[in-house]
């Protein structure tokens, strides 16, 4: 029994973490530029297909530095093209054009390598488990996890100690007065997106080692996302890390008494924050 | 004169819809094409009283117009085989949902609102799909059939006569759009736009703003279910499907190619999108492609919608 609830507690985590990722991209695009990107879980299928085609010329370990980089590059493109556009007009019309995107990037993928699930490799010594006790943790799981905490680390010290992060959070706070004192604010709109597409890129790749690859791949994992976000509080970064962790871990806890509920579960929590919070655990009143 | 205008439209669009079972076949389509036009137009008018007047983004009304078809379904399946019965217990489900959730979303605003209202709205599906034994899960809930009306005097047989199905819900849409009509021009209706136009103006007046915004929504849901409890009555089935995200989505890009500010807008809208998405979806097998891509274009161009651009035309 505590080995299962063990078992699932870290299974949990490692969901949360994928969580986390994918919504840390997520609320770093819409903090600044006010955008619910829908089409984040396409980018995700993306970054992974990307991956599943350059696995064969330069192997794993170059295909998770190159894929992100690519999915980042086509979000710094559509960006640039489309959701441009749409900046300081009513959110509805951002939302509806990330919707159609969702869309095509779904259906294009799948006109592309075909809706039946592929595979790909992923190094022989992060196949095997740790130990024998602790059967279920392969390396591929805790390489995964560490993978997260890396790029959690290096996206917190972007944000802190380099003169872009610095504008990134200052531009969150007030767009405006950023602008007024010479910074160009399409460019760091246009970086911030694809910073945010570069982690859905990453989730990708990694994701897709684990539960392989299908069109839609991102779907089940866009909704978490977004109730780490009011979870945590829109505008908190910090928030959303902790609120894709604790919904990954309570839907972990949760399979092991109430396997049914495991989904739920979230939607339960995500109620009673915004019962007690209507801001989210981390957000501030009057910001959104 | 704009007044006189919007009264010859009313009257258009009524002669419009009375008609349509005779006109629609000699213009290549059916009955059963003007019915679902007829009840998707609905639904997305009900998330235009939220969207076009109050000035709230929700983007998860698929959630109680696939209670209501549920609810519908359900109680035809299990229960009695009572077409007015289902019906209402459709709609009280769906309006009951909204009701209950409102209250922990009504103080939001913008894309915090709408995140809550499509994450609020996946609950339901994942109800819909998981809970096999009862919901049907992925297949749904087929294997039942809507009822012939009785009136004592007199039977409507909508099971078998389709324009008879289609006057049913032309009578629900009239019923529904007139009292949607009335409350917007109600003191309430007013103080709705008010909100909309400056919320903090209307804050300042003592309007409890968030109250309205609540009340605004469930008056909202409730016509969603409606429409939702019609859709699973004019299928005769309902699937998960009903109550999914991309299905808030069409409702919205409805309401917006028709346009938002227009009364008719979301009816016009959803009559195009619909004949639009079966054109595409009987020519070739990406149509999901063409469906994001008319989103992507009624964004970038069409951002009024066909009735907005009429109306700017017509004063200009």
């Amino acid at each position: 029994m505590t080995q299962l609830l063990f078992f699932n507690v870290f299974n949990g985590l490692i969901i949360g973490a994928f969580y986390a990722l994918m919504a840390l991209g997520l609320s770093l695009i819409m903090n600044l530029s006010g955008v619910i990107n829908f089409a984040h879980g396409g980018f995700l299928a993306i970054g992974a297909y990307l991956a599943y085609m350059l696995i064969p010329y330069i192997g794993f370990w170059g295909a998770l530095i190159v894929s992100p980089i690519l999915t980042a590059v086509i979000g710094l493109a559509v960006e640039r093209v489309l959701i441009r556009r749409l900046y300081g007009r009513d959110p509805l019309y951002s939302l509806l054009l990330t919707f159609g995107l969702a869309f095509i990037i779904e259906d294009g993928t799948r006109v592309i390598w075909g809706a039946q699930g592929l595979q790909y490799q992923i190094p022989t010594f992060l196949q095997s488990p740790l130990s024998n006790e602790l059967f279920f943790l392969t390396g591929y799981r805790v390489f995964m996890v560490a993978m997260v905490v890396v790029i959690v680390l290096a996206l917190f010290l972007i944000l802190n100690y380099t003169r872009l992060g610095l504008r990134i959070r200052a531009g969150t706070l007030d767009l405006e007065t950023v602008s007024v004192l010479g910074v160009n604010v399409r460019i760091l709109r246009n970086l911030n997106f694809g910073l945010g597409i570069y982690m859905a890129g990453l989730a990708g790749v990694l994701a897709a080692g684990m539960l392989g690859l299908q069109p839609t791949i991102g779907d089940s994992l866009i909704m978490p996302s977004f109730i780490s976000i009011i979870i945590g509080g829109l505008g908190s970064l910090p928030g959303t890390l902790l609120g894709g962790l604790l919904i990954g871990v309570a839907s972990g806890v949760t399979t092991v008494f109430l396997p049914a509920a495991s989904e739920a579960v979230m939607y339960v929590i995500m109620a009673a924050v915004l019962l007690v919070r209507p801001h989210g655990l981390f957000g501030e009143e009057g910001r959104f | 004169m704009n007044k006189m205008n919007a009264r010859s439209g009313d009257i258009v669009v009524w002669l419009l819809l009375l008609t349509a079972p005779y006109w629609l076949p000699l213009t290549g389509g059916y009955v059963e094409l003007g019915s679902r036009i007829l009840i998707l137009g609905l639904a997305s008018m009900a998330l235009n009283f939220l969207l076009g007047y109050t000035g709230v983004l929700s983007f998860g009304h698929a959630a109680y117009f696939g209670l209501g078809a549920y609810g519908t379904a359900v109680i035809m399946k299990y229960f009695v085989e009572s077409t007015p019965l289902a019906t209402a217990f459709g709609v009280l489900i769906g309006t009951l949902a909204a009701a209950i959730i409102g209250p922990l979303i009504a103080r939001l605003r913008g894309v915090y609102f709408a995140m809550c209202t499509i994450a609020f709205g996946q609950v339901f599906y994942f109800i819909a799909f998981q809970w096999r034994d009862f919901t049907g899960g992925d297949d749904g809930l087929s294997a039942w059939h809507r009822e012939p009306l009785h009136f004592g005097f007199a039977t409507l047989d909508i099971l078998n006569n389709n324009k008879a199905f289609y006057y049913m819900a032309l009578a629900f849409f009239a019923a529904a759009v007139g009292i949607m009509a009335f409350i917007l021009r109600s003191p309430f209706g007013r103080t709705l736009l008010a909100i909309r136009e400056n919320e903090r103006r209307a804050r300042f007046l003592g309007i409890p703003v968030d109250r309205h915004i609540w009340l605004s929504w469930v008056i909202s849901c409730c016509f969603v279910s409606l429409a939702g409890a019609l859709y699973a009555l004019l299928n005769d089935f309902v699937d998960p499907r009903a109550l999914r995200w991309d299905q808030s989505g069409n409702f919205v890009i409805m309401a917006v190619l028709g346009g938002m500010r227009s009364f008719w807008g979301p009816l016009v809208g959803a009559a195009i999108f619909i004949v639009l998405r079966d054109y595409i979806s009987s020519h070739t097998e990406n149509w999901q492609s063409f469906v994001g891509l008319i989103f992507v274009l009624v964004v970038l161009f069409f951002p009024r919608g066909v009735l907005g651009i009429i109306r700017r035309k017509a004063t200009s």
